[in-house]
């Protein structure tokens, strides 16, 4: 089974203080952690797992900068056999679209019997780039996936609903499914790992590798542009328990006694 | 006129509460631009769904056919396909829910239209629209605009507009004929399955010490559990401590998960995320412990402890013990 595997480099941004930067359309990025997309590494342990299984190959494709490579290594050092980076100034101000016509266009040119995605990115959050590629490629597709088990040329996978309801589905070979996190658990890589894969080639492509036009690319061939960024409204916000750890622990006793009915 | 068209969801025979936070908005947006408020409705024996939308749009659309018993993307992206290109309706309202995640971005492909996804305002602006989404994990708002021209397809976060009820509209039922054959279908629709169920029900408690990614590690966890322990809670959590397998999938707080109304809910290092706060919001009291003082927690919590949870739990779980034996 050949499993194409897109993956995306993020921030890490749960613990961190975001600032807009001058620009108010993006954040101040020095000093952030970057790292592969939550949902992305549980697709390329999955695809792993199914090569594992099954044979074949798993090739991991990214649209980003140079910075991307980082990613792209992580991923060929837990057991990728191959890494794309497609790379332009054209792309540049893509959304979610866009992005899915170049990796569409990059997949169209490659062998493969499966696509994986993640189901959303850690920062835009579009929950879209999966299922558009899918449709780009004239595949079928199934979103939002916490269980696989090959049948042949089928797939038979469980699909997450709300509230802890699921849906099994069939789906037939070549497909597109976007991957959701607990599938599995993601293996570990060693800096040794990485090292490992340090001399590796990344096949880096551009616009006109792809045979792409710059108006179908970036900001002109996306279909939202982004206006500015602005901090959430504060709103109503907590009321802050302060001083000494012992009185807050004595606020929450009281909390807990008031309206908790601790007793 | 100009039509903005709200795609109903519905599964296993209701409604669900985002087709009338969407039916609400819409109206609103309609009024706006001098339009009409329509909604279309997919599936098999569901008129007395549609009977219960009429009073809330100026058109309900009923396509019934046995092959749309079940929502699958490909049955739904085929008769919207067809539908959308022949109403061409100003602006079309989708969830962002499991469902609309599914089928929004193939209708839009598919269409040639704009789409804008996870949207919590809207508003319209000449002949586009002006949309905010939030990103982030929720720390930063968005504001965009379509860079194409319409029609439009925006896709609604759960909870982010309210559904409440407005006076009532009078509207019909269309019902339309179905475009579907007997075609053979590469995606098929099984059956569902139930969570399991858990030995714990979260759902039953009064209180709920939540615990989230923050805690680090699985051998964190009886850090939390012997404060539960200590104030009679019961041990829930967000989703990734969930997939690490630290906690069952019972504990889940979430819309993949339980949505809970305990008395007290405490959050220790969960960042919240909006899929986990829609779970929660409606507890009584929030407390939330978190080292960052801007996580989008605090905007639900009533009280906020800020400071590491390794040091603050434990104090609070001796002084606890301490204050019960007084
Ligand atoms: C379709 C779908 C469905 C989903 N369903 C759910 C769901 O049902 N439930 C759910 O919870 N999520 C769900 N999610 C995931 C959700 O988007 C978030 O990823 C998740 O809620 C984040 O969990 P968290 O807050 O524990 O982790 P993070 O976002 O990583 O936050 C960790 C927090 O801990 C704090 N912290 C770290 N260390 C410390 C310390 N020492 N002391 C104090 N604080 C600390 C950090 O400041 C941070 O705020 C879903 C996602 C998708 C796409
Ligand atoms: N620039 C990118 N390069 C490769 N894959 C991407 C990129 N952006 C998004 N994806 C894929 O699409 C998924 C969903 O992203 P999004 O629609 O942006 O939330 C991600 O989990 C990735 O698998």
């Amino acid at each position: 089974m050949n499993i194409i595997v897109c993956i995306k480099r993020v921030p890490d941004t749960a613990d961190v203080d975001i600032v807009v930067d001058k620009s108010g359309k993006d954040i101040e990025k020095s000093g952030l952690v970057f790292d592969l997309n939550e949902w992305d590494s549980y697709a390329i342990e999955e695809a792993i797992r199914l090569k594992e299984k099954l044979g074949g190959t798993v090739t991991v494709i990214s649209m980003g900068g140079e910075d991307t490579n980082e990613s792209l290594r992580k991923c060929l050092a837990m057991g990728a056999d191959e890494a794309i980076r497609l790379t332009d100034s054209a792309f540049s101000g893509s959304d979610g679209y866009a992005t899915a016509k170049v990796l569409a266009q990059a997949i169209r040119r490659l062998p493969y019997d499966l696509i994986l995605t993640g189901t959303q990115a850690e920062d835009d959050g579009f929950a879209e780039v999966g299922v558009m590629v899918a449709k780009l490629l004239g595949l079928p597709h199934v979103s939002i996936v916490t269980r696989l088990e090959v049948e042949d040329r089928k797939l038979r996978v469980h699909r997450e609903l709300e509230g802890g309801l699921e849906e099994v589905v069939e789906v037939d070979l070549p497909a597109l499914l976007t991957i959701q996190t607990g599938i599995n658990e993601p293996r570990y890589v060693s800096i040794m790992g990485i090292r490992k894969v340090a001399k590796k080639e990344i096949r880096v492509l551009g616009l006109s590798e792809l045979g792409l036009q710059a108006e179908e690319v970036g900001l002109r061939g996306s279909d939202i542009e982004l206006q500015r960024f602005f901090l959430p409204p504060v709103g109503e916000w907590a009321q802050i328990l302060e001083g000494k750890p012992e009185e807050i622990a004595q606020r929450v006793f009281e909390i807990l006694k008031d309206k908790g009915g601790l007793v | 006129m100009k039509e903005i068209m709200v795609i109903a969801e519905h599964r296993q025979g209701e409604l669900r509460d985002i087709t009338y936070e969407m039916l609400s908005k819409g109206r609103e947006i309609a009024e706006t631009v001098g339009g009409t408020l329509s909604v279309v409705l997919l599936g098999k024996g569901i008129g007395a769904l549609a009977e219960r939308l009429l009073p809330r749009a100026h058109r309900v659309y009923l396509i019934e056919d046995e092959r749309l018993e079940f929502y699958n993307s490909e049955t739904y992206e085929r008769v919207l396909l067809q539908f959308l290109t022949e109403r061409k309706p100003h602006l079309t309202l989708i969830g962002h829910t499991a469902q609309g995640m599914d089928f929004a971005p193939a209708l839009a492909v598919r269409l040639g239209w704009p789409l804008a996804t996870d949207c919590i305002g809207i508003e319209p602006k000449d002949e586009n629209f002006t949309l905010t989404r939030q990103i982030y994990g929720g720390k930063i708002n968005s504001e965009v605009t379509f860079l194409r021209k319409g029609p439009f397809l925006v896709t609604f976060r759960s909870g982010a507009f309210e559904g409440k009820e407005k006076e009532p509209l009078s509207g019909e039922i269309v019902s339309l004929p179905s475009p579907l054959t007997d075609e053979v279908l590469a995606r098929r629709f099984l059956q569902f399955v139930e969570a399991a169920v858990g030995e714990v029900d979260i759902t039953q408690a009064d209180i709920l010490v939540a615990v989230g990614r923050g805690i680090k590690d699985g051998e964190n966890i009886p850090l939390v559990k012997e404060l539960a322990d200590s104030i009679g809670g019961v041990l829930a959590c967000s989703r990734p401590v969930v997939d690490k397998k630290w906690l069952p999938k019972a504990c889940q707080v979430g819309t993949s998960g339980k949505t809970v109304k305990p008395k007290v809910y405490i959050a220790i290092g969960i960042s919240g995320a909006f899929q986990h706060v829609a779970g929660m919001k409606g507890s009584g009291t929030i407390i939330a412990i978190n080292k960052d003082p801007k996580a989008p927690i605090f905007s639900v919590a009533h009280y906020g402890i800020i400071g590491d949870l390794f040091k603050i739990v434990p104090v609070i779980k001796d002084k606890i013990k301490e204050l019960k034996q007084k």
